[in-house]
């Protein structure tokens, strides 16, 4: 189990390496200068010249990239071009948003997906089966931001119920927070309930169909009981793997979504970046989003153990 | 065929039909099924596969898929009507009043909760119970089935048990809230049979106890003389014959049920036979015996014999901890040695576990054996290079016990028997085709059947097809690994007997991997006992069969349950053993072992004290 651990933790470091050589590769194809971008339409060549003489541009891709790393392992993800602040603290700034926003995200997903799955994993073939398929087909079919303006329109231009732009931080308040990541968790969790619905679906009518179903039937069980005690441990393990997933990439910004509602989160710091082509900035957002992604996907794993006693890791 | 009706019955099933809804319309499954089971009575329900039976089973529980199917007629608890009841009234009749147990003891708990917690939920349903009183009550009914230590299990998770443990939770957990009626499908069918005979024992034991009726659905008529005080015969959904079990044995009255007795292989049936027999074939309309072809003398005992195993190991490290280190090996074969040779079959008879599938597999090498040669036609296998085996494996080919699994269901099976040819170089597409009509006709199937697909086949047509395309090449030896355990009995009976003709005609040598005695007795010429890994007894099949020495042949033996109603009243005593696990620790070495000589080529293992303290028993008392 140590051994399993030490070599999950250790796995993070190739999965970074490669993530990282292969953006810095990428920026370093890509068209357009940073140092023009930094000196403004009005600078002239010399000025330019400078800008990118003291930032060292000039250096071969592969010694920058050696630099950057060697800064990295001691904690220092470097200087934004644009702003000159430190990389993570610009991240750490933005972090608020992007985390609020995945987490009422994914209840939302959970809260709406589960219930539907279940529901059409009793009765497949009927028509609320049905209904829930196409719900999930269309859920995974339109794209999120058309679904982010019809809920700016409906509920925040014509019932204005909802804020429709920007974000509250949490020391506004948890009603403040809800009012504004509400229309954007459901912009966001609409995609992720189609998969989760789809996915809780599938593995319910496996489950469903086991023996040991048909035995919790033969003890006078009714069918609630059954799928909440014998069944839902068992669709568990599929959703987590899911969930996991879709959560830790929504941690890494969720672009369209902070675009249609203004929120500054980590997403719009992308975004920002490659328009700037800040390249610290660029690199310092992949880096951290890719210890993410391979954390909670080893926190997935570690799941697995507390909901099947048959998996052991050795 | 009609009884008088019970006037005390616990259940009493009249004019039952079941149907399916197929396609457009209703078929049914059961029809016309009526029989009453009185209070302490055993009734067994005995067909085919696809007879109805479990169906009928189903169907009184109602448990049979909502929508798609319809139970009509009457089931009747102690006078009152379930099939009227409402979903809530009935639930409070499942595992409270009525209880069921199922055939596969493996998927029939569910892995994620605990057994202690699986055994209290009915407890906490249907008595009210607090929790605290159903747990002392759960581990009441563990000790009460005989499970060791049962309070330490009580929140251990059911894969930690074996087969035989898991049943009996599942029997604890139907017996949790006495029921009146306990209704058992199949439960001992995918069990070994030294544990099925403790599972009957114990079904026994506890009815005795709990004053309870018991319904068991089987297709073995072996187990049905061991258990049942009436017996219900079930031919294509309906009824056929009831009537007490003893008159059933003694005088079958419809031509189906002497068909059915008659073609139960019996233990012992082969007294004074020297070569192996055809199974005679009864015809279900006339209850007649087809007439009985001598089995000519096949063995060439003169020649070299075609396999020759020595010393065969098998190891299987676990390995586990920072460093991989071994912590333990499965010995799952340990240094077992013996020849067939052309035109003979040797059986390999165990339980599970004891390593036979392993010894077949390591054969053919689809596992590396760890040590050992195994020589075909003077050919050392474990010597030779990827291609040179693939040349060698042409002469051996390997039946397996699940046709249907075996065969690509997306692949005609024409095409199935002669993928085998073509591989090999050894026939054109127009050849393999006429290879293929030949074959089948030689299997008892029709040349036109080339162009189906496996699901359009019954079990025993499909594996009269994995027959055909081992035979496709012409082997010298077929591997049979438990080839005919998952058939009906009287398809087992033409698979056995297609077998036999082959072996007539091709001079096939068989190693014939089974845990069925009464089969093996038939067809074998041959047999070698494995226990743990290693032959404890090999010899001529007379010698195993009438005068067998070790301890372990002699429980095997006993356990077989016998087709004969006459011994239901004898008490057994059934020892409460586990099959036991051959994982040693990393640092064991196997015992050297001798083997004394009983008699020209029957060499039973010298067996130490441990085995003459559990003794031979198993045996009537």
């Amino acid at each position: 189990m140590i051994k399993y651990l030490i070599t999950r933790i250790l796995s993070v470091i190739p999965v970074v390496g490669v993530v990282t050589a292969v953006v810095f590769g990428l920026t370093y194809l890509s068209p357009g200068d940073p140092a023009a971008v930094l000196a403004g339409d009005y600078a002239s060549p010399a000025q330019i010249e400078a800008i990118r003489d003291r930032l060292q541009l000039d250096a071969p891709v592969f010694s920058r990239y050696l630099v950057w790393l060697g800064n990295t392992l001691q904690g220092d993800l470097g200087m934004s071009l644009f702003s000159g602040q430190p990389v993570l603290s610009l991240i750490l700034a933005r972090a608020e948003p992007t985390i609020t926003l995945a987490i009422a995200a994914t209840l939302v997903a959970l809260i709406v997906a589960v219930p539907l799955g279940l529901l059409a994993a009793q009765r497949p073939g009927t028509i609320a089966d049905r209904a829930v398929l196409l719900f999930c087909v269309g859920g995974m079919s339109i794209p999120a931001f058309l679904i982010g303006y019809l809920l700016i329109f409906t509920f925040g231009v014509r019932l204005g119920w909802l804020p429709v732009q920007g974000f509250a931080g949490i020391d506004k308040g948890i009603p403040e927070v809800a009012r504004h990541v509400l229309l954007p968790a459901i912009m966001l969790g609409f995609a992720q309930t189609a998969l989760i619905g789809r996915v809780t679906r599938a593995s319910a009518i496996e489950v469903l169909n086991q023996d040991f179903v048909r035995v919790a039937r033969a003890k006078g069980l009714g069918e609630t009981a059954i799928v909440v005690r014998h069944c839902l441990r068992l669709v568990a393990v599929p959703l987590v793997t899911v969930v996991g997933t879709s959560f830790a990439s929504m941690l890494g910004g969720v672009v369209i979504t902070e675009t249609v509602f203004a929120i500054p989160g980590i997403g719009r710091l992308l975004v920002e970046a490659i328009q700037r082509i800040d390249i610290p900035v660029i690199q310092g957002v992949l880096l951290v989003s890719a210890v993410v992604y391979v954390v909670i996907n080893l926190l997935v794993d570690l799941t697995y153990l507390v909901i099947d006693p048959r998996i052991k890791y050795t | 065929m009609l009884e008088q009706p019970m006037t005390n019955a616990v259940l009493s099933v009249s004019n039952l039909v079941t149907s399916f809804r197929t396609g457009g319309g209703w078929k049914s499954v059961v029809d016309g099924v009526s029989f009453d089971i009185g209070p302490k009575e055993t009734v067994a329900v005995v067909g085919e596969s696809g007879s109805g039976k479990s169906v009928t089973a189903l169907s009184i529980m109602q448990l049979n898929a909502p929508g798609l199917s319809r139970v009509d007629g009457s089931v009747k608890l102690e006078g009152r009507e379930l099939l009227t009841l409402s979903n809530a009234d009935m639930r409070r009749i499942r595992g409270n009043e009525i209880a069921m147990i199922f055939q596969e003891p493996m998927t029939s708990l569910n892995p994620v909760l605990s057994i202690g917690f699986q055994i209290a939920e009915a407890l906490v349903l249907h008595r009210r119970l607090s929790h605290a009183a159903a747990e002392a009550e759960t581990i009441r009914l563990l000790e009460k089935v005989r499970i060791p230590a049962a309070k330490s299990r009580f929140h251990e998770y059911p894969h930690r048990f074996s087969g035989g443990m898991r049943q009996r939770v599942m029997i604890a957990m139907a017996l949790a809230c006495k029921p009146k009626l306990l209704i058992a499908d199949e439960p001992t069918t995918a069990l070994d049979v030294t544990i099925q005979a403790q599972i009957l024992q114990l079904i026994k034991e506890l009815q005795e106890e709990g004053e309870m009726s018991v319904l068991f659905i089987t297709h073995d008529m072996g187990v049905v003389a061991e258990i049942a005080d009436r017996t219900v015969v079930m031919y294509k959904g309906k009824a056929i014959e009831t009537g007490a079990t003893e008159d059933i044995f003694k005088n079958p009255a419809q031509p189906y049920t002497r068909s059915l007795l008659s073609a139960v292989p019996k233990l012992g049936s082969m007294r004074g036979e020297t070569r192996p027999m055809r199974f005679p074939i009864f015809d279900r309309t006339t209850g007649e015996p087809d007439e009985t072809v001598e089995t000519p003398d096949t063995v060439k005992g003169a020649e070299r014999p075609v396999l020759e195993v020595a010393g065969l190991t098998k190891r299987f490290e676990i390995s586990s901890g920072l460093f991989s280190s071994v912590k333990s090996r499965i010995h799952a074969v340990e240094n077992v040695s013996f020849d067939v040779r052309s035109g003979e079959t040797l059986a390999l008879v165990g339980e599970s576990g004891c390593g036979k599938s392993t010894t077949g597999r390591a054969i053919m090498r689809l596992i590396e054996p760890s040590s050992g040669s195994v020589q075909l036609d003077g050919v050392d296998l474990l010597k030779l290079s990827a291609n040179d085996l693939l040349e060698r494996r042409k002469r051996m080919q390997m039946i397996f016990q699940d046709p249907f699994a075996s065969l690509n269901p997306r692949m005609k099976i024409g095409t199935a028997i002669a993928e085998p040819l073509i591989i090999n170089g050894v026939a054109n597409r127009s050849e393999a085709r006429d290879k293929v009509a030949d074959l089948l006709l030689r299997v008892g199937l029709s040349a036109d059947m080339a162009n189906r697909f496996p699901h359009e086949f019954s079990g025993g047509q499909r594996q009269r097809i994995c027959i055909a395309r081992a035979l496709a090449l012409e082997p010298r030896l077929i591997v049979a690994d438990e080839a005919v355990s998952a058939l009906d009995v009287s398809v087992k009976a033409q698979v056995v007997n297609l077998m036999l003709e082959l072996q007539a005609r091709m001079g096939l040598a068989y190693l014939f991997i089974s845990h069925d005695m009464a089969v093996i007795e038939r067809v074998s010429h041959r047999v070698a006992v494995m226990y743990l890994g290693e032959i404890v007894e090999i010899g001529p099949r007379a010698a195993i069969f009438q005068n067998p020495q070790h301890p372990y042949t002699k429980r095997l033996l006993a356990a077989v349950p016998i087709a004969d109603p006459a011994r239901r009243l004898q008490k057994r005593s059934v020892p409460n053993e586990e099959v036991r696990s051959p994982v040693r620790s990393a640092d064991y070495i196997p015992p050297v072992r001798q083997y004394r000589e009983v008699s020209p080529g029957h060499a039973v293992m010298v067996w130490d004290a441990e085995w003459e303290k559990m003794g031979t028993s198993g045996q009537s008392v």
